[in-house]
């Protein structure tokens, strides 16, 4: 099968790979890109460990073609951090210990992210429903919710 | 020598005797007493097996001692997750 | 190993600092075992037989390797002949012989330049099968007439006239049975069934395999034990050990799925025949259908109890199919079933039972969960039926220090009380109740292990500390590790750096399992670093012409014990560390043994129900995990082994299934149909840590990462029947099983 060439920019770099048309965006991100922050956790987009953004959007990069970025504006869990300085969420969940084996957390820091850049004030309740898509196995989800809501508190009174 | 407590469901290979007596200075020569005492115990011994000393849980320490008072169990070998 | 003198008064243990692997594991830098690649690396890829049962006539791959890029297929005939017990069950789980004994079962391998080729090769495998007659419940694998999965492989355990398919069989109890039913008020006996769950890690089976045709090798590979998964894998293969290094990656969780060997040998064999490094990565639908669940259960439990709640008599029967291979976690089902209790008389039968399933593997505290299920449904069923108070009737026959054991020997000092005392005082068991809700309780056990353990400690020339552990950090314990090995040492925690080494670099250790991380690499970590802390006070001793006995360690420095011993400054970590090449050389201190002074953990969980009538779902209101951690080294870690626990306890009790089919395949293969608890699903864990110091580890460690997932099976039960009027004595209560309840109830 013919490869596709594929132009598009990750974390802010512009980035140019070769696709099969089968692959996805979660294979080209991790195998050509060498961005392995997102995980392969299920495939078939019910455990969100692949999460990323596409233009602003939160999806799973596991049901998304590598051919389709094209053009597009891709941020992963490599670019939440700026440099060295880490974001609110990722200090949060290291004080907050809410990782314990961290595979699930890439995925749920883009996840985390993408709804307090649209909604800075959440109930518990709206960070469990919109984190529902993303599959914690060690957790029980308790220190996950917790960091979530005081890297969202933080981040008002910094605005 | 030392009180061995075996379970009940090892009756059988020990002509009905839960507790057997044998001349022994650690859990390997404990073993190997219990199978020279009742050969019948040998595959079970060989199956594998844990060993509770004074209430320690000792899964291979064939090294470990026994005395005239301990209280020691042959118990079924058990595995973690 | 004796206590140290102080369980308080710690300067790091108890604190809450960073985890040391933190900020690679928030940037994504964190690598895990799909996240490896070599030059001119292949991909691996299975082939699974579609069947539960049958013999494999003919396997043909000349398709497959005409395909341009594919580089070899391997099958069982790729593999040693000979082996032996649990090795060959090892190897003929890895890859079928003669017969594909489960859906999923794999029957060949193939390794292509690319994953798409791997596939598309995959398909062109010709395999043909013989279907045979299957069978996947226990009960029915016990029934004459079910075919036998594997004839005349029943050890010296089992009484003549049972099935073929039955491994093995255990009986042991002591007391009068008869007498002590007979004294009690209420006897009550009921059947309890469970079904096969998984662990359900994030992170699928991955590994990158390397292997010459001179039989050395190594591998990158997610695991929770290098050494089991070396020793198998060349065991598998027909090498030596010491001539495979494994390397353990991050692991994206393992509960004791990831103990043992799937795809490994497999991309070892791959990698030997096609003389180039093999990537092999599990789908999610292989991970289900063919690594390794836990048992289904079928369980008759009865009790005797007097008017006042005093438990007289106990009587336990476990049937527990573990796939087509025997080792079904029965033994320490059995030993768990009335742990919790001082009954004068108990007694317990069980049957390892085959069954056309995937090899099971341990899942937490293997066993102890369907053994809880049973005997504290039961507990529950009791009290409600005698009006008495759960928590108190449980306090009443609660094991304590001295107690004889359901299993045998007398318990040494344990806190199966104090839980049951901090649960009884906590504000959610007086909380409030309205219409549909239901509270439930239930206790739990777990014996934990001790097990091989190697660690090495090195003086950094600054004074910095590295510790070689043998561990994979799964949840944090490298901050364990840290903590003790600072506390040990008298030196900021930030100055000790833990690192998991590989097998090459350490003696043999057991895997991360068994609740005994922190308890037995903790242990062998604060030796090794002592040994440290001797060697550097006779460097000291040897600066200031003074015996060495005249040295002492104390806040990270070689004092003078005393004014005898003469006036000398404090000698500093890192002053002595400078010197170190000229004053003796490099230091380091190392420490390996089997230790056996692991203390069980006794747990008691509270939870809050509501169940909607008109659809049978259940929603968990509000859940408290009391356990005993004997000592919390990083409590926050702690907390999180009791949420996770809890977690996986409630999606045991309400959702989670091994559904088959009248074919015997699994119908449920994605993460869509085997549904693990989300984010929506559960409420704040509240946790209460006890600390009754277990006497076996220097800082009173107990292992604490298993007994959290047994109580929930049953308190959430037990909490349905209080909301809903309606017992289920069989798992999942999924919302059409709690509805067909309640209608049936009228």
């Amino acid at each position: 099968m013919t490869l596709i060439h594929v132009t598009t920019t990750v974390n802010g770099d512009e980035v140019e790979f070769l696709a099969d048309p089968r692959e996805t965006l979660l294979d080209c991100l991790r195998d050509k890109l060498g961005l392995t922050g997102a995980k392969e956790g299920c495939g078939t987009g019910d455990c969100g460990a692949c999460s990323v953004t596409v233009d602003g959007r939160l999806v799973c990069s596991c049901l998304v073609l590598g051919v389709e970025a094209q053009g597009k504006t891709i941020e992963t869990v490599e670019g939440i951090a700026d440099g060295e300085k880490l974001h609110p969420l990722q200090r949060k969940f290291i004080e907050h210990a809410a990782l314990q084996c961290g595979i699930c957390t890439p995925g749920i820091l883009v996840a985390a992210k993408a709804l307090l850049a649209q909604n800075p004030d959440p109930t518990e309740e709206e960070v469990r429903y919109w984190l529902a898509g993303n599959l914690c196995r060690c957790t029980g989800y308790d220190k996950i919710i917790r960091a979530v809501l005081d890297a969202a508190a933080e981040m008002r009174e910094g605005a | 020598m030392v009180k061995v407590h075996l379970w009940s469901g090892l009756r059988r290979f020990t002509d009905g005797a839960d507790v057997v007596e044998v001349e022994a200075k650690t859990v390997g020569e404990m073993m190997k007493a219990l199978v020279e005492a009742h050969p019948g115990l040998d595959p079970v011994i060989k199956a594998g097996v844990s060993v509770s000393v004074d209430g320690k849980l000792i899964a291979r320490g064939l090294h470990e001692t026994v005395s005239e008072g301990s209280e020691v169990f042959l118990l079924r070998q058990l595995k973690g997750g | 190993m004796p206590l140290d003198s102080k369980t308080t008064g710690f300067k790091y243990i108890g604190t809450r600092p960073d985890r040391p692997d933190g900020i690679d594991k928030v940037t994504g830098k964190a690598r895990y075992g799909a996240d490896a690649y070599a030059p001119g690396m292949l991909h691996g890829v299975m082939i699974r037989s579609p069947h539960a049962h049958a013999k494999i006539k003919r396997i043909d791959a000349s398709k497959a390797l005409a395909l341009k890029g594919v580089k070899a297929v391997v099958t069982r005939a790729d593999f040693p002949t000979g082996l032996e017990g649990e090795d060959w069950n090892i190897q003929e789980n890895c890859m079928a012989g003669e017969v594909a004994l489960y859906d999923g079962h794999a029957v060949a391998a193939v390794a292509a330049t690319s994953l798409l080729l791997a596939r598309e090769a995959a398909k062109l495998i010709e395999v043909e099968y013989e279907v045979l007659p299957h069978v996947t419940d226990v009960d029915e694998a016990m029934k004459p007439g079910a075919p036998a999965i594997r004839a005349g492989a029943a050890d010296y355990s089992v009484p003549e006239g049972l099935h073929p398919n039955v491994m093995r069989y255990i009986e042991y109890g002591h007391g009068d049975l008869e007498a002590g039913f007979a004294a009690a008020d209420l006897v009550m006996e009921n059947t309890y069934k469970t079904e096969a769950t998984h662990q359900g890690y994030i992170e699928p089976h991955a590994c990158l395999a390397q292997l010459g045709s001179d039989g050395k090798g190594e591998m990158w590979v997610c695991t929770q034990g290098h050494w089991f998964i070396r020793r198998m894998s060349a065991a598998v293969l027909g090498i030596d050990v010491a001539n495979l290094r494994v390397t353990p990656s991050e692991i994206g969780g393992g509960f004791g799925g990831k103990t043992t060997v799937f795809i490994e040998p497999v991309a070892l064999a791959l990698s030997r025949k096609a003389g180039k490094p093999v990537k092999m990565v599990m789908t999610r639908s292989e991970v289900l259908r063919a690594t390794g669940p836990t048992s289904s259960s079928s369980i008759d439990v009865k009790m005797g109890m007097k008017k006042d709640g005093t438990m007289t008599a106990a009587k336990v029967t476990m049937r527990m199919q573990g796939g087509a291979f025997p080792m079904a976690p029965i033994d320490s089902a059995l030993d768990c079933a009335f742990s919790c209790y001082n009954i004068p008389a108990v007694h317990h039968e069980g049957y390892d039972v085959l069954a056309n399933r995937p090899k099971q593997a341990a899942y937490r505290a293997p066993g102890s969960p369907m053994a809880a299920f049973a005997t504290e449904s039961l507990v529950d069923e009791m009290c409600r039926a005698l009006g008495l108070d759960p928590l108190k009737t449980r306090l009443k026959n609660a094991s304590r220090e001295g107690t004889k054991a359901s299993f045998g020997p007398t318990f040494p000092r344990i806190g199966l009380v104090e839980t049951l005392e901090a649960a009884l005082a906590h504000p959610h068991y007086a909380a409030p109740l309205g219409p549909n809700k239901g509270r439930g309780v239930a206790s739990g056990y777990w014996m934990n292990w001790g097990g091989e353990t190697s660690v090495s400690a090195a003086l950094g020339e600054d004074g910095s500390m590295t510790v070689s552990v043998g561990t994979p950090d799964i949840g944090g314990s490298r901050a364990s590790m840290a903590l003790m090995a600072a506390e040990a040492l008298g030196i900021p925690y930030e100055n000790v750096r833990v690192n998991i080494a590989d097998t090459g670099s350490l003696g043999v250790n057991e895997p991360t399992h068994g609740s005994r991380a922190t308890y037995a690499t903790g242990l062998a970590t604060i030796e090794a670093v002592k040994q440290i802390s001797t060697k550097l006070c006779q460097r000291a001793a040897d600066k200031w012409g003074i015996p060495a006995e005249a040295v002492i360690w104390e806040d990270g420095c070689a004092k003078p014990s005393g004014l005898n011993a003469g006036e000398f400054p404090p000698l500093t970590i890192g002053e002595l560390a400078a010197e170190m090449g000229g004053t003796g050389g490099p230091i380091s201190g190392h420490f390996e043994a089997t230790p056996s002074g692991h203390g069980g953990s006794f747990g008691t969980h509270i939870v809050d129900v509501e169940v909607d009538p008109e659809t049978g779902h259940t929603s968990v209101l509000r859940y408290t995990v009391v356990q005993d951690a004997g000592k919390a080294i990083h409590p926050a870690y702690v907390e999180g082994q009791f949420q996770g626990g809890a977690a996986q306890g409630i999606g045991w009790a309400l959702n989670e299934e091994y559904i088959y089919g009248a074919d015997g395949r699994l119908q449920n293969t994605v993460f869509l149909d085997y549904r693990i608890p989300v984010a929506s699903d559960l409420p704040m864990i509240d946790t209460v840590i006890v600390e009754v110091p277990n006497p076996g580890h220097p800082y009173g460690v107990r292992g604490v990462g298993e007994t959290g997932i047994t109580p929930p099976l049953p308190a959430v039960a037990n909490a349905v029947h209080g909301a809903a009027g309606v017992r289920l004595r069989s798992l999942p209560m999924s919302p059409p099983r709690i509805l067909a309840a309640i209608k049936a109830k009228g």
